[in-house]
């Protein structure tokens, strides 16, 4: 419900990490890892940053969304294990004694921009 | 750090950054204040309707004037709850949410504002009573000490598990209108097995805003709390 607020959070970010010499230069691809257990719709965040990157260097870049999946760890015997459904007690050993260890993410990862062609001498 | 990407021609820049920084960085500085104040916040969250202002009203005509406490209330556009919460003679702060927020949160920068308002040396206790709204609370940090999610008897059994990161998120819940308990076809231990499947061992406290029912405990609770972090402050 908040997807335009964190839209906005992400232009900052990411206009922010552009590198100066690289201020002209299209950004392709916003990467971003959002934990299944985060309250971001992935599809209405498309849609909120498609409306408010524009006039911003983030204009027409992909937002590329890794889901990442709600992964526990028994506190008290160690095992491991994705949590499907929402039942947050050890599959192994039932205690409720958890770690989780990802599943709440909300990352900007990386930003992809376009190799300018001075750069081409850089590939090998 | 840089990666080339050639099949995409594309370079690639690292960021690594939580994209809710700005809000944690704010809720740290919210938790600090008040710790230095020697003020005890409870964030309490709930759907709408759940009676989150009732028992609120009815938590503070107990607990004072013993404890001095005063209120935030989120409110998307109205000062009812604020008006309701004003007649126990604590001090309110209404706060309509902001728009770019989005109408269905508390940001930790909201609550630095509104805490402008207050006075701090006054109070013991700060009653944050977030936007009813089951989803996006739960992401926002705010510089509380407990959380607290109302529940109540005429929603779903399986609130819980629909909202599995709010339920997981609180320290405790409040199980509201159990008065109507015999009017309903309400399955009580269905709703606590589904609370204690999402957050096993969660303090779940039965109570009726209305009639005054099974208060006292929350209430013993809650001064626990209290007591525990202005002792060791």
């Amino acid at each position: 419900m908040h997807e335009m607020g964190i839209a906005l959070e992400i232009i900052d970010i990411a206009t922010a990490s552009i590198p100066p010499e690289a201020r002209s230069v299209k950004v392709e691809r916003v990467n971003l890892k959002i934990g299944k257990l985060s309250a971001v719709v992935p599809d209405s965040l498309r849609f909120c940053f498609d409306i408010v990157s524009k006039d911003t260097p983030l204009a027409g870049a992909a937002l590329v969304i890794e889901e990442t999946p709600v992964v526990a760890r028994c506190k008290e015997c160690g095992a491991r294990w994705t949590i499907a459904e929402p039942v947050f007690t050890c599959q192994a050993c039932e205690s409720g004694s958890l770690e989780i260890l990802s599943g709440r993410e909300l990352d900007i990862v990386s930003i992809e921009i376009a190799q300018e062609d001075e750069h081409g001498d850089d590939q090998r | 750090m840089e990666t080339i990407n050639d099949k995409r021609r594309t370079r690639e820049i690292k960021v690594v950054k939580r994209v809710l920084n700005v809000n944690e960085r704010m809720a740290e500085q919210n938790r600090r204040r008040f710790a230095e104040k020697g003020v005890f916040v409870i964030n309490v969250m709930s759907s709408p309707g759940s009676g989150k202002t009732a028992t609120l009203q009815k938590t503070l005509e107990r607990i004072m004037p013993e404890i001095k406490a005063a209120v935030i209330v989120g409110d998307v556009s109205t000062t009812h709850d604020a008006d309701r919460l004003s007649v126990t003679g604590a001090p309110v702060v209404q706060v309509n949410t902001d728009a770019f927020g989005g109408d269905c949160h508390l940001a930790a920068h909201v609550i630095e504002k509104a805490a402008d308002e207050i006075d701090l040396d006054a109070i013991t206790l700060l009653i944050i009573e977030n936007v009813g709204n089951l989803v996006c609370p739960a992401e926002f940090d705010i510089g509380e000490d407990v959380r607290v999610v109302v529940l109540s008897v005429t929603e779903g059994e399986d609130k819980p598990v629909k909202y599995p990161t709010m339920f997981r998120l609180c320290d405790a819940a409040l199980l509201n209108k159990i008065d109507l308990l015999p009017h309903l076809d309400y399955e009580k231990d269905k709703a606590l097995d589904y609370i204690h499947q999402v957050h096993p061992g969660m303090p779940v406290f039965e109570i009726s805003a209305r009639t005054g029912e099974g208060l006292d405990a929350w209430i013993a609770w809650l001064k626990g709390k209290i007591s525990s972090k202005l002792m060791t402050s």
